[in-house]
């Protein structure tokens, strides 16, 4: 066992630390899901992008600094505890964008990733639909081939495409095959949302922000030259990006980290008894999710992969969010249902509900790790 | 940064399990219930496998190793809830090891000819205190004393685990006990080698618990279906999974901190008695639901694993004790305690 980092790392730790003191804005930007919050977090992507630090583990040709997993472990911290704002861009450069290194061709790459690094274009979600939320093989909205023109005409409804509101292109499952069944059938389908046929529908989220999009698709052209991966084969491509969604991308364990030091400082400033397990707990989650990636780290180094154990890893950091946030607010008081209250810890509940349900809701991720880990028969 | 064990832990281990698996069957455990006391001719077998002296220095015989491969064979141990005092021995033997090396008991622990015993400032009950050839006593003054079970009064307890011999020991210090004062650092390691020794064992007897329960689930039929395909069961079952998977990391990192005598050392120990703890009250909760009534029997194996694990859990520090030392180091309510009080 070693746990500590080499110099190299440790090297990267302190540049990083040393811009990001520099550079992170003082004061919050406003939310990402207003429109003047929306551009001013792109504006930050670039200023990110423009010092390679807002892909830092991608290759240097499309902006990265070719980082590996500690150092991106590292990057992620040092981010988090300067209090960097949220990235605007994370469902395409850690979800999409693995996704798009596996299964893309270098002509995709070469058109797409340069300009989601920059915070040019940001990319959203769109798997559900108002038919298939965790039945997601339910998928209803349909391509039809297009011979003339050399592609497909997109028809139907996506819904609750986080940040679709004001974004610019969407990655997503479409029946390509109607006569086939469930997850046979779909291919995956990259989308511009500016292209005609396209309706956007803001949804206002609990924190009364549109955060959320319903995406109506009525004969909208798709090129061939956006297919990703094999026409019928989106399945097994939907399963890299969500599991990415589920594993390591999304949630570092700075992201926990940063609010659960957050928390002891609360309390140290006005303690509340009742409440110093709670806050105990919320601090060792967060370093046992710590402890527990350097693991998940350990076994990918070696060459092994992460598989269904991202749902155990998905379930504790969604529900350690969750405590971590009511925690705060309990130890808030009465000041606790303040919207407009300090520490942003009301938003960080809100969003913190939303983790048990996207990427695959908790129950869901629980039968997994009984069905797939554990072997038990599936469930009726 | 690599948070795993090498290879040759590995492959220590390993051969420790298989041993385990072969020697240490439920049956074996049931015998040590009726037994006098749980150490049997097996410990003889342990000590060839280099079990009982892997803390011991080399040059006593043992295998010269420290509290990371002390945790990879206890976690081990605990799959198997071998009855034999391995932790309070190996916890004997390492202040052996460093205030009384030549009083000749290492070499024989090593070998598996004699048995150590333990009793810390703070703690009341010594497993095996009667059947231990040598009984290493902390006293809170930092006094250290190597005894044998004739210099104390010793009371039979019962633990609800019938395999640990449990027993009040009334002991009168003497000069020629003494071996050496002011150890109240070395007594504090040696507490947490305890608490990490148990963390160790409870992540193994949750292991075993969840395997049992998994097996019972896919065979047990009810309504024409096996009861593991109910997805209350199953949630169970996965909810002892994800603690469990959480809790190793965090033993894993208790093990390299106190085998580095790192300044954390204390809290990571806590932290992982916690988390093992936890893990392992949940196993027990859950498994015994997912049995039903069978479960809830002597006769069915599951009990012999889910009472060690409650054995555990209070022994060596309960959950409070280790909160209270996190919650002092993270939150300063109060200075944190040299050492846990049990
Ligand atoms: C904040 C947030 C952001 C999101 N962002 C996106 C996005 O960008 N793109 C996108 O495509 N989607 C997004 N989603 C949608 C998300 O993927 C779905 O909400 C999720 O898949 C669940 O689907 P559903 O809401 O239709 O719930 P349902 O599937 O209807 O489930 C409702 C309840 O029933 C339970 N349930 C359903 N089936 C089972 C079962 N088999 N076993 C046990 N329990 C079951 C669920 O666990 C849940 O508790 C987002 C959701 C949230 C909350």
């Amino acid at each position: 066992m070693d746990l500590e980092f080499t110099e190299q790392e440790q090297e990267f730790r302190r540049e990083a630390r040393a811009w990001l003191t520099a550079n992170v804005p003082a004061e919050p930007l406003p939310s990402m899901d207003t429109r003047e919050g929306f551009l001013a977090h792109r504006a930050w992507e670039r200023k990110l992008f423009d010092a390679r630090w807002a892909v830092v583990s991608w290759p240097r040709e499309y902006g990265g600094r070719e980082a590996g997993l500690t150092e991106w472990l590292i990057f992620e911290e040092e981010y988090y505890r300067a209090g960097a704002p949220g990235r605007v861009s994370q469902n395409g450069i850690f979800l999409f964008a693995p996704t798009l290194f596996e299964f893309g061709t270098r002509e995709q790459q070469d058109r797409y990733l340069p300009a989601m690094a920059a915070g040019e274009e940001i990319w959203v979600q769109g798997w559900s639909e108002p038919e298939a939320g965790s039945d997601l093989a339910n998928v209803r909205s349909r391509a039809e081939r297009d011979e003339e023109r050399g592609g497909w005409r997109l028809s139907g409804q996506k819904i609750w495409s986080s940040r679709g509101t004001y974004g610019h292109r969407l990655f997503g499952l479409f029946r390509t095959d109607p006569g086939a069944q469930r997850h046979r059938g779909l291919t995956y389908f990259m989308v511009d949302l500016a292209a005609e046929g396209v309706t956007v529908r803001p949804i206002p989220q609990l924190d009364g922000e549109p955060g959320f999009a319903e995406v109506f698709l009525d004969d909208v052209f798709v090129p061939d030259a956006d297919v990703l991966g094999g026409v019928d084969e989106g399945w097994k491509i939907m399963i890299a990006t969500t599991g990415s969604e589920r594993g390591l991308n999304l949630r570092s364990p700075g992201r926990f980290v940063a609010p659960a030091n957050r928390l002891i400082e609360l309390y140290r400033r006005d303690p509340r008894p009742a409440e110093r397990d709670a806050v105990v707990r919320a601090w060792m989650d967060a370093d046992a999710y710590r402890l527990f990636t350097f693991g998940t780290v350990t076994k990918l180094q070696a060459g092994g992969a992460i598989g269904a154990d991202s749902s155990i890893n998905k379930v504790f950091w969604s529900e350690m969010d969750v405590e971590l946030h009511a925690t705060a607010l309990r130890l808030l008081g009465e000041a606790g249902e303040l919207d407009d209250g300090d520490g942003g810890w009301l938003d960080g509940f809100l969003f913190a509900l939303g983790g048990p349900i996207y990427a695959g809701t908790n129950e869901i991720q629980r039968n997994t790790i009984a069905e797939r880990i554990l072997g038990l028969p599936r469930a009726k | 940064m690599r948070l795993a064990y090498t290879e040759d832990q590995e492959l220590f281990r390993d051969t420790v399990r298989d041993f385990l698996a072969d020697r240490c069957t439920t049956a074996d455990v049931r015998a040590a219930w009726a037994a006098d006391t749980a150490i049997s001719a097996r410990w003889v077998e342990l000590a060839k496998v280099g079990v009982t002296g892997i803390v011991i220095p080399e040059e006593h015989d043992g295998l010269g190793m420290g509290d990371e491969e002390l945790a990879a064979v206890l976690v081990e141990a605990g799959r198997a809830a071998l009855p034999e005092p391995l932790l309070e021995s190996a916890v004997a033997a390492g202040l052996l090891a460093e205030f009384a090396p030549d009083a000749g008991w290492l070499a024989e622990i090593a070998a598996g000819r004699a048995a150590a015993s333990v009793l810390l400032p703070g703690q009341r009950l010594a497993v095996e205190a009667a059947a231990a050839d040598v009984l290493v006593i902390g006293l809170a003054d930092g006094d250290l004393h190597v005894a044998t079970p004739a210099d104390c009064v010793l009371t039979a307890r019962r633990s609800v685990d019938r395999s640990r011999k449990l027993f009040t020991v009334d002991f009168t210090p003497t000069a020629r006990t003494l071996v050496a004062s002011d150890t109240r650092r070395a007594l504090a390691r040696a507490a947490d080698r305890g608490a990490l020794g148990a963390a160790a064992q409870l992540l193994g007897l949750t292991r075993r618990m969840l395997d049992i329960t998994v097996e019972y689930a896919k065979q047990r039929v009810q309504r024409g279906v096996p009861i593991g395909s109910h997805q209350s069961v199953q949630h169970h079952l996965a909810n002892v999974l994800i603690k469990l998977e959480f809790a190793r990391p965090v033993v894993l990192r208790a093990a390299y901190s106190l085998a580095r005598d790192l300044p954390s050392a204390g809290r990571d120990v806590s932290m992982a008695k916690i988390y093992a703890g936890e893990a392992a009250d949940l196993a027990a909760r859950n498994c015994l639901q997912v049995h039903g009534a069978i479960g809830y029997t002597e006769e069915h194996d599951l009990q012999l694993f889910m009472k060690r694990a409650w054995a555990l859990g209070t022994a060596w520090g309960d959950a409070g004790v280790h909160r209270d030392r996190i919650a002092a180091d993270l939150l300063g309510d109060a200075p944190a305690p040299p050492t846990p009080a049990f």
